[in-house]
C-alpha cells in the first residue's frame, strides 16, 4: 500500500517556543542568511510559527500558528513550473527537483501559504556551524527555490530500514525534525492511508480544519483549533 | 505624382542614412555608456545572486516582471495598430506604419529579456526550450510560464516578417540610390527585388496574410502575459478580466509610446512634410477610445473586487485604494484618464503637443499600472503574518533605466540604417495630395503606380 504522508498540528498544544524552527534549519541544511539580510527578508524557514494577537490590552490572546509546507493534494506551486522542478511525489508530496529549478520563483507567488523560499545566496555556514551539515540533505545553489520535504530523507530511510528488517512501517517510527523536536507534541506526522495512524484519528477530529480551506489546495496538514 | 515629388521623397527619408551629425555620436555614446551600466548591472547581479536586487520573501517578483510586461505591453503599438490601419485601409497610415512596426520588434526584444533578467540562474533559460535530451528535461506546459515562452517567439517571429515584408521595395531603393558598401549591404537585403508586377503582387498577398494573422498573435501574446497572474490563487491576480483588461492597455501604452516616437522623429529628422498633424489627431483619437476602454477596465476591476468583498482581495484592495500604494494608484488613474481625457477629447487641445504631453502621461502611467498589479498583490497574500514592503534597489532601478536607453538606441540606429517612413508606401499613396483621400482613390492610385515601367 502506498503511503500519503500528513501532519496535525495541535492549536491547543503549541506552545510557540519554535523548537521545531530550529531542528528544521538544523536538520536541512537551511541557509544562513544573517541579521542583515534577515533583515531584508532573505531569511529562510521551512516551517515558521506565525503569532497572532486578538483583543486590546490588557484583554490580549495570542495565538501561535506553525506553518510549513501544507504539502497540498491540488497544489497550486505544481502546474506553474515551467521545468517540472516542483511536482507531485506518488506519496503525496510535493518535491522540488533543486537541478531542474531556474529561479521563477513563480511556484512561490503561487502558494497561498508562502512556504516556498528562495535562496539569495550561496549557502556558508561559519565555523563551527559548518560542521552539522546534514549529509542526507543535499545543500542547494544560489537561486533556486526550496521548501518543506516532510523530511523526506529521514521518510526514505525509515521506509529502507523496515524493509530491511522486513517488516510493516510503524506508526510514529518515523518523524520528521520538527514532529520529534516539539515538546508538547503538538505535531503529530504519520500516514493518512493507515486509519489506524495517530496522524488519521487526529485528522478526523471536530476541531480539525485546513488552512486556507476555501482555496481548494486540499492540504494534508490539519490544524487542530484551539478550543480555549 | 511627378519625378520631382518622387525624387524630394528620395532625398527627404535617406538623408538621415546620408548624413550624420556629430549630435548623433553623441547620441549614440551617451545611451551606449547607458546600456552597457545597465550590462554591468545585470552581471553584478548574476556573481552576487538576486540579493543584490529588492526582491524578498515573500515579493519575489517586481521591477522585473513589471518591466516585461510593460514592453510587452509597448509591443503592441506596432503590429498591432499598423496590421488593423492596413487591413481597414486607413489611407493615413502609411508614414506611420514602419515606425510602429519598429517599436514592436524592439520592444518585444527588451521585454523577452526581462523573464532571463529575473531568474535566479539565468544561464538554464534554455530548459525551457523543448529540445530533446538524454536527462529527460521537458517543459511543463501546463505552465503559463511555458506558453510566454512559445507566444513570445512566435510573435517575435512574426512581427519581425511583418516589419521587414514592406522594407524590400525600400531596400531595393537604397541598392540603387548608394554606392560602396551600403550598395553591397543592401542589395542583399533586397532580395533581388525588381519591382515586376509578379513580385509586387506577391508582396502584396504577403502583407495581407500577415497582417491578418499577427492580429489574433499580438492579442493572444498579451493575453497569456496576463495568464501569468492570473492562473495563480493570489489575491486580486485571479481575475477573468485581466486577459481584456492587459490587451487594452497594452494597445494603450503601444499607441502612446508611438505618438512619442513620431513626435521625436518629426522634429530630429526633419519630417514635419511627411508626418502631419493629421497623423497626430488620428491616432490622439484612437488614444481617447483607449484611454476610456482602459479606464472602464480599471473600474470594473475595481468594483467587482469591492462587491466580492472577499478578505484576502480587500486587503490587497484597500491597500491600493488607501494604503501605502495609494499615491502610486491615483498618480497611475491621474496619468492615464484624467489628464489625457480632457487633452484628448477637446478638438482644440488635440494637437501635436497636446497628444505628446497625454502620451508621455500614459507611459508612465502604464508603468505604474504594471507595478501596481505585479507587487501590491504580492506584499499583501492571505496570511497576514507574511506581509511585506518592497523597496528597488540601484540595480533594478540601472538596469529598468538602461532598457529605456537600449530602446532609444536601437530606434536611433534604425532610423540611420533604414528610413523610418516607408517611402514606397509613401509614394503608391501618392504623397504630397490633398488628404484625405478615399480607399478606392488610394487603391487606383496604387494600382497606377505599380504598373509603371
Amino acid at each position: 500500500m502506498t503511503h500519503r504522508w500528513g501532519m496535525t498540528v495541535d492549536l491547543d498544544r503549541c506552545t510557540g517556543c519554535e523548537a521545531c524552527v530550529t531542528a528544521c534549519k538544523t536538520e536541512n541544511n537551511i541557509r544562513i542568511a544573517g541579521p542583515e539580510q534577515a533583515a531584508r527578508g532573505r531569511s529562510i524557514a521551512w516551517i515558521r510559527v506565525e503569532r497572532y494577537f486578538e483583543g486590546e490590552f490588557p484583554d490580549v490572546r495570542v495565538k501561535f500558528r506553525p506553518v510549513m509546507c501544507q504539502q497540498c493534494d491540488a497544489a497550486p506551486c505544481e502546474p506553474v513550473c515551467p521545468t517540472y522542478a516542483s511536482h507531485h511525489t506518488e506519496e503525496g508530496l510535493n518535491a522540488q527537483v533543486y537541478n531542474r529549478c531556474i529561479g521563477t520563483r513563480y511556484c512561490a507567488n503561487a502558494c497561498p501559504y508562502n512556504v516556498r523560499f528562495f535562496n539569495f545566496g550561496n549557502p556558508v555556514w561559519d565555523r563551527p556551524l559548518d560542521l552539522h551539515i546534514n549529509p542526507d540533505v543535499s545543500v542547494r545553489e544560489v537561486g533556486v527555490v526550496e521548501k518543506c520535504t516532510f523530511c523526506v530523507q529521514r521518510i526514505n530511510a525509515g521506509k529502507e530500514l523496515a524493509k530491511s528488517e522486513k517488516r510493516e512501517l510503524r506508526d510514529g517510527e518515523i518523524q520528521p525534525a520538527c514532529v520529534q523536536s516539539c515538546p508538547t507534541s503538538a505535531l503529530v506526522f504519520g500516514d493518512l492511508n493507515d486509519p489506524e495512524s495517530a496522524v488519521s484519528r487526529l485528522s478526523k477530529s471536530s476541531r480539525g480544519t485546513k488552512l486556507l480551506e476555501d482555496l481548494g489546495t486540499q492540504p494534508k496538514v490539519t490544524y487542530l483549533q484551539k478550543q480555549t | 505624382m511627378d519625378l520631382k515629388t518622387e525624387q524630394k521623397i528620395n532625398a527627404d527619408l535617406l538623408r538621415p542614412l546620408r548624413q550624420t551629425s556629430i549630435g548623433f555620436y553623441a547620441l549614440v555614446g551617451f545611451l551606449g555608456t547607458i546600456v552597457l551600466a545597465g550590462a554591468g548591472a545585470w552581471f553584478y547581479q548574476m556573481w552576487n545572486g538576486l540579493a543584490v536586487a529588492g526582491i524578498k520573501f515573500p515579493i519575489y517578483w517586481a521591477f522585473y516582471i513589471t518591466n516585461f510586461v510593460f514592453w510587452i505591453g509597448i509591443s503592441h503599438a506596432g503590429t498591432l495598430i499598423s496590421a488593423i490601419l492596413r487591413l481597414v485601409n486607413a489611407t493615413w497610415r502609411r508614414p506611420v506604419t514602419r515606425c510602429a512596426e519598429v517599436i514592436t520588434v524592439f520592444s518585444l526584444m527588451i521585454g523577452a529579456m526581462f523573464p532571463i533578467i529575473h531568474l535566479g540562474r539565468p544561464w538554464l533559460a534554455w530548459y525551457l526550450i523543448p529540445i530533446p535530451n538524454e536527462r529527460g528535461l521537458w517543459p511543463n506546459l501546463r505552465s503559463p510560464l511555458a506558453w510566454d515562452f512559445f507566444a513570445i517567439s512566435t510573435y517575435l517571429t512574426g512581427s519581425m516578417l511583418f516589419l521587414l515584408l514592406p522594407m524590400i521595395p525600400d531596400f531595393a531603393l537604397m541598392r540603387d540610390q548608394m554606392t560602396g558598401w551600403r550598395r553591397r549591404v543592401y542589395s542583399a537585403l533586397a532580395l533581388g527585388w525588381q519591382g515586376t508586377t509578379k513580385q509586387w503582387h506577391r508582396l502584396e498577398a504577403a502583407m495581407q496574410v500577415m497582417a491578418i494573422a499577427i492580429v489574433p498573435v499580438a492579442i493572444s501574446v498579451h493575453t497569456i502575459v496576463s495568464f501569468d497572474f492570473s492562473m495563480s490563487p493570489v489575491p486580486m491576480w485571479h481575475s477573468t478580466v485581466f486577459g481584456p483588461y492587459f490587451v487594452a492597455g497594452a494597445i494603450f501604452s503601444g499607441i502612446a509610446a508611438l505618438i512619442v516616437a513620431m513626435a521625436i522623429l518629426r522634429k530630429a529628422l526633419h519630417l514635419e512634410e511627411y508626418l502631419h498633424p493629421v497623423h497626430f489627431q488620428n491616432l490622439g483619437k484612437l488614444l481617447l477610445l483607449m484611454s476610456l476602454l482602459w479606464g472602464y477596465f480599471t473600474f470594473v476591476e475595481r468594483l467587482t473586487t469591492w462587491y466580492g468583498n472577499e478578505p484576502a482581495e480587500m486587503a490587497v484592495f484597500w491597500e491600493t485604494q488607501t494604503g501605502s500604494y495609494a499615491p502610486l494608484f491615483w498618480t497611475m488613474v491621474f496619468c492615464n484618464f484624467l489628464l489625457p481625457f480632457p487633452i484628448l477629447a477637446i478638438k482644440k487641445l488635440r494637437t501635436i503637443t497636446g497628444c505628446v504631453i497625454a502620451s508621455s502621461t500614459i507611459v508612465v502611467g502604464m508603468w505604474l499600472e504594471r507595478f501596481l498589479i505585479v507587487v501590491p498583490s504580492l506584499a499583501t497574500k492571505h496570511l497576514p503574518y507574511t506581509w511585506s514592503s518592497y523597496r528597488p534597489q540601484p540595480v533594478e532601478i540601472m538596469i529598468t533605466i538602461a532598457t529605456f536607453a537600449g530602446m532609444v538606441l536601437l530606434y536611433t540606429l534604425f532610423s540611420k540604417a533604414v528610413p523610418i517612413i516607408s517611402i514606397w508606401e509613401l509614394k503608391v499613396g501618392g504623397h504630397g495630395r490633398a488628404l484625405p483621400m478615399t480607399a478606392e482613390e488610394d487603391e487606383k492610385q496604387g494600382a497606377l503606380w505599380r504598373v509603371r515601367p
